[in-house]
């Protein structure tokens, strides 16, 4: 009973996000008023493009930014029950890596071209139990055959293995300690697609064996549609849209996820000209008074730039949409 | 020149390159012809050599091997002022748009820098000149003063197309001029490209990795495996009939946007490309095929399956006995 209460409580709580960096006097909006719900088992895509804030937001989970430039102004992060935000570093550092961990984008810088891969998984073990080195390098070779690198390899350096081997290197430390959340920030962009297939496949028998939830960070639609079973759309530090897999693609509703869905180029139809979204993506040292994408968007009226913003709601189902004029954006197709 | 000959045409092209540990087989016995106004594809993984090939071309390397032919003429081996004549008519739109414009320069002097060297137009000319080219490739002309750092990347890559545009060339090499640009602007610029295709009646060889941009843009598409190309057809069939079994591993782990088709775990490739260095005569892709058997150890040959489509396997009618009909 207690068991199946857990499951149905949401793992992490993320509540009114706001975060911003201070450069030359600057301010810039990187995280404007974020909030998600994520249970065990589950992954939730966040989609958008370069500098919308999705990184910002996993990182401000984890409490990695550089504090300064970056600055939390708002907000609360609840992690099974305790809220992130006001925990000790020292019970931060019990959590990240143990609880949540975290895989970065490109896999050739995240890890230490000096030490052997094995000393690099054993080292997560090591820090969070309290075990020998030993008892550390053993578990580290199990999680290395996870991955599927053979164990002869566990004494190697970063600069013997391929792309696709180190990314396996970093996820074998991502889930040496069996996480509960993982934080997968474009964990193949770097990879070729016959790669990122084993990438991908691997993540999701892994997620599958653990219960583990995840929040993938990604641009590319296409693998969003077959990892995650949430999706959030991110546009200048805001959700604009949120729903389940089905919701989102098959009936988006933000014009600015109808735009994203229109400029990828299909793989079965055949379409002349690619519907591209006017414009670029806003400046978030300037952003613009009420709906951030209004600048860009077709379906703009004089509601849209009200003074307030334009605030998600439901359209039924728990499908979420920042946009006064939602809907607009399919029937005007 | 006749009026069916392609403008760019390559036989058995080979690109090797030495290394400490032997000879690196960049591009190995390509051949491909592309008629005027069209596009051809090329897409393979990182390694496989599709960019040395389009650079090849274009005489940013010297070939080891083969022929390259522009309008009917032999280029393979022509003097450095030919070379400088015929960079003219074929140009280059390189991968990453925040390393190919020089930081020093702004946006006019950039695109001015082809049309002086060519020294064909005087002052005013190239002013004129200037300003059309920003205004096709949608640039406002208060960019114009602006330098590569104060453009975005979707900027910069229409300021690079701009300058391949300057002198009018027939052929351009487009080598990932998207893979650095979110997906809205993505689809700006492959717009852009499309519609000066259209314009201009250009000529293009497009380099890329992924497989829906290459299926939008091409008229044709030459698959290629560690320097080799594997399968060669018109772009809608290759991808209503992939027929090589890497062609076909390719692209059925490309992630597609439509959730209703079934998620495929299985058919995803083992491994990971071999070394191009000193490769085994035999199929380069045999140690990561399913279907790898007796005769992949021989030296492949491109041979032509079903018409215009042309494939590298021996062992393509035991594959794909549903549509090639019975081996023979």
């Amino acid at each position: 009973m207690e068991s199946e209460n857990r499951e149905a409580q949401n793992l992490l709580e993320v509540k009114n996000l706001f975060v911003e960096y201070t450069s030359n006097e600057e301010v810039v909006k990187a995280v404007n008023g974020v909030s998600f719900a994520l249970r065990r088992g589950e992954t939730l895509g966040l989609v958008g493009e370069t500098g919308a804030g999705k990184t910002t937001i996993a990182k401000a989970i984890l409490r990695i930014l550089p504090d300064p430039p970056a600055r939390v102004p708002g907000g609360e992060i609840f992690f099974d029950g305790a809220d992130l935000r006001r925990l000790s570093e020292k019970e931060m550092r019990a959590i990240r890596g143990r609880r949540i961990s975290m895989i970065f984008q490109d896999p050739m810088t995240a890890l230490n071209p000096v030490l052997t891969v094995g000393r690099q998984i054993a080292e997560a073990v090591k820090v969070h139990r309290r075990c020998s080195w030993a008892q550390a390098e053993a578990e580290g070779r199990k999680s290395l055959e996870l991955v599927g690198i053979p164990a002869e390899r566990f004494s190697e350096y970063p600069h013997q293995f391929s792309g696709g081997m180190k990314q396996r290197v970093v996820i074998a430390i991502a889930l040496a300690c069996s996480p509960d959340l993982l934080i997968a920030d474009e964990p193949t962009t770097a990879l070729d697609v016959t790669i990122q297939a084993q990438v991908l496949n691997l993540i999701y028998r892994l997620q599958q064996q653990n219960r583990m939830a995840m929040i993938l960070i990604t641009h590319d639609l296409g693998i969003v549609a077959e990892t995650c079973d949430k999706v959030a759309v991110v546009y200048a530090g805001e959700i604009v849209e949120y729903g389940t897999l089905r919701q989102i693609f098959k009936t988006p509703a933000h014009p600015y996820t109808v735009g994203l869905f229109g400029a990828i180029p299909s793989l079965t139809g055949d379409v002349g000209r690619l519907h591209n979204i006017d414009g670029m993506p806003c400046d978030p040292t300037h952003l613009p008074v009420g709906c951030k994408f209004a600048p860009r968007c077709r379906f703009a009226a004089d509601a849209c730039r009200q003074k307030d913003g334009v605030p998600l709601r439901d359209l039924g189902e728990g499908h979420l949409c920042a946009c006064c004029r939602a809907g607009a954006a399919k029937e005007g197709d | 020149m006749e009026k069916n000959t392609p403008l760019i045409e390559v036989r058995n092209l080979q690109k090797y390159f030495a290394t400490p540990r032997g000879m690196l087989h960049a591009v190995d016995n390509v051949s491909f012809a592309i008629d005027k106004g069209q596009t051809l594809g090329v897409v393979g993984e990182s390694g496989c050599g599709k960019s040395t090939l389009g650079r090849t071309i274009i005489h940013l390397h010297e070939s080891t091997g083969g022929q390259i032919f522009f309008a009917g003429e032999d280029i393979t081996h022509v003097s450095a002022a030919r070379v400088r004549q015929l960079r003219e008519e074929m140009q280059i739109i390189f991968q990453d748009p925040y390393s190919s414009l020089d930081p020093r320069c702004t946006v006019e002097q950039t695109i001015q820098e082809p049309l002086r060297l060519c020294r064909k137009y005087n002052a005013d000319e190239i002013r004129l000149r200037t300003q059309e080219l920003m205004e096709l490739v949608g640039i406002d002309r208060r960019m114009m003063h602006a330098y590569p750092h104060e453009l975005d990347g979707g900027r910069r890559q229409r300021v690079v197309i701009a300058r391949a545009l300057a002198v009018d060339p027939k052929f351009i090499v487009c080598d990932e001029p998207v893979s650095a640009l979110d997906v809205s602007i993505q689809a700006q610029v492959l717009n852009l490209l499309s519609d000066l295709q259209e314009q201009y009646g250009l000529t293009y060889m497009f380099v890329t990795h992924d497989m829906s941009v290459v299926r939008h843009i091409s008229d044709h598409i030459c698959v290629m495996y560690l320097g080799q190309a594997v399968e060669k057809s018109a772009s809608r069939e290759l991808f209503q009939k992939p027929l090589h079994p890497y062609t076909k591993a390719l692209l059925s782990v490309v992630p597609s946007t439509d959730i209703d088709r079934p998620r495929n775990r299985d058919l995803v490739l083992q491994g990971e490309l071999v070394s191009p260095i000193d490769p085994k005569p035999g199929c380069r892709f045999a140690a990561r095929c399913p279907y790898a058997g007796a005769g992949c150890e021989q030296p492949q040959q491109l041979e032509e399956v079903l018409p215009g489509h042309f494939v590298s396997c021996c062992r393509i009618r035991a594959i794909n006995r549903d549509l090639l009909g019975e081996a023979t």
